[in-house]
């Protein structure tokens, strides 16, 4: 996991300002009371599992979605008011909505041949401007080519170049990177940062992926069932998740019931030190299959018998029974405990349990 | 869609066993069934030479037939391409109560006889028809008139337009207007330079056919045109009346430029096959 540098949109004015969005479709609940603010220039990022609201909250900020009640306001101004076109946001689709029978720079045009006539740029300057944003997204010499005659990773570019042509106020970008493999996807994430960064424009987009999430924004908002559940840094959702969806949506998670009591954490046969602000009573006991030791059968922690080894490289996967549990736990070089082996008895110790009731 | 693959062509397979005759057989009976009638057409229309069937289609009467009949086309044909489009742009882009209703409608016409559609308007606009009084107190012709042949030809060509854009607008979606409409083009523009493009192809097909069936149209033109020659009666309408006649040079004559506008439709149809298949609905894709 990447921790990305701090956050220094704090000092920044408010740009965006989200309260109290409702909406269904129907009777079901898309979006419930979601209030939200973003600064100006930040790179916000709305992460949640499918059918979370996050598109939706999405399409609400672009005009193309009608909230039921709430408010957004865009540098004080009423967003909800203005219809679609007169919001000036640059909208990047999942699967990009290029204009199939234009070519790229054509599409790239659209934005700036579409103004009122009073305020469309000339030919030259069209031509000019189209030129100039090929060349931001590296694409330079493929502006006669049709959309189906570029790859996934083009088409992303070439919608984000559309969006940007018009200099919208505001950013969105649905999935950017859902539809490209793996590979495409982390280039083209170190890019968007880096294209971000120096456009300076506030940036709104929504990811399933945590890892995109976490690696990319300034700030993360984690959505289910159209509410959202927490709202911060990367490095703050990461070590302090809300509850346990949110732990375990944002990485690989180990689970064990616990109990707390006068400040000290049961778990099976160990005790230990209860996390600060822990409930008492029982408790379900939150843990990173890596962030654990191992200690021989006569140190501190919980009895364990490994039953599995696979080594990927200087990471070994080591799955444990605990307590009749199965836990898959990792262990790099140095804190791989010695002469590890299925059949081995070792004790492990969770190094920042988590607790929630 | 994420990288480009090299189109790999599928091995041509081979037909096995009995394959090559069941192909012969029905090559067979497509010979018989279609291109023996449509050689006799043009055998019998000839069968006194080239003058006699020339003189079939300039007697007035076959002319005002073909005159009736690309007007009525005329009308019909634009009247359908719009509402076909604005059918097709409702169902495939929005969500709203009555949709399935509006596209059982849109079938109708497929499902019942064109007797019955032409019977309606008789039922409606004659003379016993429910607003019968009303229009001959008024002096307003319908039905053995022009605006009667309109309405059935309306009626019975509905669905073609409709049919053809429907589930090739459902399949392209909403996002490419959504996306004009950010990049700040009003719904006008929006419609003109994004969504009729991508249609455009797949719209002339339906007028292609809209208009093969509307030039054709024999059975709900009938019940209401009243069979005035030379007034009301169409080109199918004509090639009966003289076949009744016993003119079968007349008929066949008249019966031939049907059928070349038939050919002629075939071979447009398949042109946009072949060029645009892509731009098609799905069913269209060959």
């Amino acid at each position: 996991m990447n921790f990305p540098r701090p956050a220094n949109t704090e000092a920044t004015p408010l740009s965006l300002d989200i309260r109290g969005i409702s909406k269904a479709f129907g009777r079901f609940p898309a979006l419930k009371d979601v209030s939200l603010q973003a600064h100006d220039k930040e790179f916000l990022a709305l992460l949640g599992p499918s059918g979370s609201g996050k598109t939706t909250l999405l399409r609400v900020l672009a005009g193309l979605e009608t909230p039921d009640v709430g408010e957004v306001r865009f540098d004080g101004e009423d967003f909800l008011s203005l219809p679609v076109r007169k919001r000036r946001v640059g909208m990047v689709f999942q699967h990009y909505a290029l204009f199939r029978h234009m070519t790229v720079a054509q599409n790239i045009a659209f934005g700036l041949n579409v103004r009122p006539r009073a305020e469309r740029p000339s030919k030259e300057a069209v031509r000019a401007r189209v030129a100039e944003l090929l060349a931001l997204v590296q694409l330079e010499g493929l502006g006669g080519r049709f959309p189906a005659q570029l790859s996934g990773g083009q088409r992303q570019r070439v919608a984000l170049a559309r969006a940007l042509a018009i200099e919208p106020r505001m950013l969105l970008l649905d999935e950017p990177f859902g539809a490209l493999d793996a590979q495409v996807r982390r280039e083209l994430r170190r890019w968007l940062r880096e294209l971000h960064d120096r456009a300076g424009v506030t940036t709104v987009f929504v990811t399933h992926d945590q890892e995109e999430a976490l690696d990319l924004a300034d700030r993360v908002a984690i959505l289910k069932d159209g509410e959202l559940k927490q709202l911060g840094t990367p490095n703050e959702v990461y070590e302090n998740p809300a509850d346990p969806f949110i732990y375990d949506f944002l990485g690989a998670a180990c689970r064990m019931p616990g109990v707390v009591e006068a400040g000290r954490l049961t778990i099976a046969d160990w005790e230990t030190q209860a996390p600060n602000g822990a409930p008492d009573g029982a408790v379900e006991v939150f843990f990173r299959p890596d962030e654990v030791a191992f200690a021989p059968p006569d140190g501190a922690g919980l009895a364990a018998e490994v039953r599995a080894i696979a080594a990927r490289g200087p990471d070994v996967r080591i799955e444990c029974v605990v307590e009749g549990r199965v836990l898959e736990l990792e262990a790099h070089g140095p804190t791989l405990p010695p002469g590890v082996a299925p059949g081995l008895a070792l004790r492990v110790k969770p190094l920042r349990p988590r607790v929630y009731a | 869609m994420t990288t480009e693959t090299p189109a790999v062509r599928p091995p041509a397979v081979r037909l096995p066993g009995a394959a090559p005759l069941l192909v012969l057989a029905s090559v067979a009976v497509m010979g018989v069934l279609v291109l023996l009638p449509l050689y006799t057409v043009f055998h019998d229309a000839l069968s006194k030479g080239v003058g006699p069937y020339l003189a079939a289609i300039k007697e007035p009467d076959a002319r005002s037939a073909i005159r009736l009949t690309l007007i009525v086309a005329a009308i019909a044909v634009p009247l359908n391409a719009v509402f076909g489009v604005a059918a097709a742009w409702a169902v495939a882009k929005f969500e709203f109560r009555g949709k399935s209703v509006l596209l059982t409608v849109i079938d109708l016409p497929f499902s019942i006889s064109p007797v019955v559609s032409g019977l309606v308007w008789v039922l409606l606009f004659g003379a016993q028809g429910l607003f019968g009084e009303w229009l001959t107190d008024h002096d307003v012709k319908i039905i053995f008139a022009l605006p009667g042949l309109v309405l059935a030809t309306v009626l019975v060509t509905l669905p073609f337009v409709a049919r053809e854009l429907i589930p090739l607008m459902q399949e392209q979606g909403s996002d490419e207007e959504a996306a004009a409409l950010t990049l700040g083009a009003g719904p006008l523009v929006t419609f003109w330079k994004i969504t009729l493009p991508n249609i455009r192809w797949a719209l002339l097909y339906g007028v292609l056919l809209c208009n093969a069936r509307a030039m054709g149209e024999f059975g709900a033109v009938s019940v209401v045109s009243g069979h005035i020659r030379g007034q009301t009666t169409t080109l199918p309408l004509h090639v009966e009346v003289l076949y009744n006649d016993y003119d079968f040079v007349g008929a066949f004559a008249a019966a031939s430029l049907l059928a070349s506008l038939g050919l002629v439709t075939l071979v447009l149809k398949t042109v946009l096959e072949w060029r645009h298949a892509g731009e098609l609905s799905a069913a269209r894709k060959h």
